[in-house]
């Protein structure tokens, strides 16, 4: 399972105020509101969302609740097997972060799609070109940009 | 309980044991039916490799409760449907006997048959709006919410005539428009999840999600008495419950759009035996 590396070619800049111009690089065109800008730069987001660390710990709840990552629906995790019921959909994220960087997994946290095209799994830092959303969840995104920070401090530590 | 009501199975088969001398024959026929539950050669054209009831994803026991009619909560429907089918009711003054007689003869193939083609409509009607029509323009009574005891109990109580009977519904002629519409919703990413009923059930099936077993999301078993539910459930309720969990908006439950993926759903389970009321988890 390997990333689709024609896509890094990449290069978004989604912003807050930003560029309304440069939406048009976004799949669907829309404005990206409330999101924090962050810039593609080959196959990985080399810039922290925050300018802060993420906290491991806060990034290991965020995983295993299932309101927000919800990572153990699809995906084991050794370190966590005191957590019942990991899925089988997506690969082990043993050993994750001696496959990827740090600026991969945080594009594949932000969007998976950008890196895998058709995956199931979900963009965690995205909020618009869907389709029917629930109401409540209109124009948000599932984590916030501190919550995509913390489960990457976590998943940095999966060598 | 009619002997006569009652599709292939265990609660048959006691029933038939204490009719033994009288009904021998039928006894011993009703066994030897055989459920369909696993079909290794699809149809030319059918999207997947292999069509498996819901049935053969979940747990032992759940299977087991399923198996044993007497220990089959969803019977609790089956049985207030058999009494709501001799029941006058409206203006005409008609129970649904009057019109349909006996239901295992009547009714031994419809379940089987669904969503169907309204000519009167111009569209493809489910079971609850069949009946439904029978109430209003058949009997002149109110039809019944979906979802309500009533129709719970009356579709169990007719999908259970067709037990056995393999699914086989019309996708040609008229009713391919609506085929068409309920294939592009199936393979539509939905919610802010972004997926779409086919990233579960057709390229992940027989996969864990969390501690769920991921089935085919065949209709076959329908109505269902879930487990979490503690009740019997109606097809249209589970595709509501299956969008919601990917945070999408529901389509309303009757409306055109869960017909026509009602239909195409139903065809993916082409050849399946009806085996309502199944139990899920
Ligand atoms: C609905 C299922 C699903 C959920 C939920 C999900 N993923 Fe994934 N994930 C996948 C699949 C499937 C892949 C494999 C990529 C593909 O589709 O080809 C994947 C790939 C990955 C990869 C790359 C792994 C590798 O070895 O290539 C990482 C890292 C990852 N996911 C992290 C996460 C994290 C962290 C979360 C929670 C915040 C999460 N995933 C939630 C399904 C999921
Ligand atoms: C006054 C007579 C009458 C009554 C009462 C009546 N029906 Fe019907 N029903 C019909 C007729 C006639 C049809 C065939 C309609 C058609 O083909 O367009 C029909 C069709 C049906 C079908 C479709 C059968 C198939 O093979 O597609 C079902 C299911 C059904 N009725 C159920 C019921 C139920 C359940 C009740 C009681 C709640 C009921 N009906 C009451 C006259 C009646
Ligand atoms: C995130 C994954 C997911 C998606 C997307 C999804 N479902 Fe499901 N569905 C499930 C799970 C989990 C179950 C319960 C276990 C099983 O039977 O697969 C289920 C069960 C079902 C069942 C009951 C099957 C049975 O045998 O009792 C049906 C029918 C169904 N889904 C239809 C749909 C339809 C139609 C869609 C698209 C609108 C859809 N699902 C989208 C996860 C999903």
């Amino acid at each position: 399972m390997g990333v689709d590396w024609k896509h890094k070619t990449i290069r978004a800049c989604i912003g807050l105020g930003l560029g309304l111009g440069m939406s048009a690089m976004l799949a669907t065109g829309a404005a990206a509101e409330g999101l924090v800008k962050y810039e593609v730069v080959d196959d990985g987001v080399p810039q922290s969302l925050t300018g802060k660390p993420g906290d491991a710990e806060r990034g290991r709840k965020v995983i295993i609740n299932r309101k927000q990552g919800n990572c153990l629906a699809c995906h084991a995790i050794s370190v966590l097997a005191s957590e019942p019921f990991h899925g089988e959909i997506g690969p082990s994220l043993d050993g994750v972060a001696e496959r990827y960087s740090e600026a991969q997994l945080r594009l594949i946290l932000i969007n998976a799609k950008a890196v895998f095209p058709d995956t199931i799994m979900p963009a965690f830092y995205r909020n618009d070109g869907f389709t029917r959303v629930m109401k409540k969840f209109r124009g948000k995104t599932i984590l916030t940009a501190q919550q995509v920070e913390d489960v990457l401090a976590f998943l940095k530590a999966l060598k | 309980m009619g002997l006569r009501k009652m599709g292939p199975n265990k609660r048959n088969l006691a029933v038939g044991a204490v009719m033994a001398l009288m009904t021998l024959g039928l006894g011993v026929a009703a066994q030897a039916q055989e459920m369909i539950r696993r079909i290794d050669n699809p149809p030319p054209g059918h999207p997947l490799p292999e069509i498996i009831s819901g049935y053969e994803f979940r747990a032992p026991e759940t299977q087991a409760l399923q198996d044993d009619d007497f220990d089959n909560p969803g019977f609790l429907w089956v049985e207030q449907g058999e009494e709501l089918w001799d029941e006058a009711e409206g203006k005409a003054g008609k129970s649904c006997a009057d019109c349909h007689g006996d239901p295992a003869e009547s009714m031994k193939t419809a379940g089987a048959e669904y969503p169907k083609w309204n000519e009167k409509l111009g569209k493809p009607i489910n079971l609850e709006a069949r009946i439904n029509l029978c109430r209003t323009e058949n009997m002149q009574a109110k039809p019944w919410k979906l979802e309500s005891e009533q129709m719970l109990s009356m579709t169990s109580f007719v999908r259970t005539q067709a037990r056995g009977v393999p699914v086989k519904v019309q996708i040609d002629g008229p009713m391919k428009p609506f085929f068409e519409k309920g294939k592009k919703l199936y393979y539509t990413r939905m919610g802010q999840l972004d997926m779409a009923c086919a990233n579960c059930h057709e390229d992940n099936y027989g996969k864990r999600i969390r501690s769920d077993m991921l089935s085919q999301g065949q209709i076959n078993g329908f109505p269902t008495y879930r487990l979490k539910w503690q009740k019997v459930g109606s097809i249209h309720r589970r595709f509501k419950g299956c969008m919601k969990q990917v945070r999408a908006e529901p389509f309303k439950p009757g409306s055109d759009e869960f017909t026509a993926l009602e239909l195409y759903v139903a065809y993916r389970g082409t050849g399946l035996s009806v085996e309502a009321p199944a139990v899920r988890q």
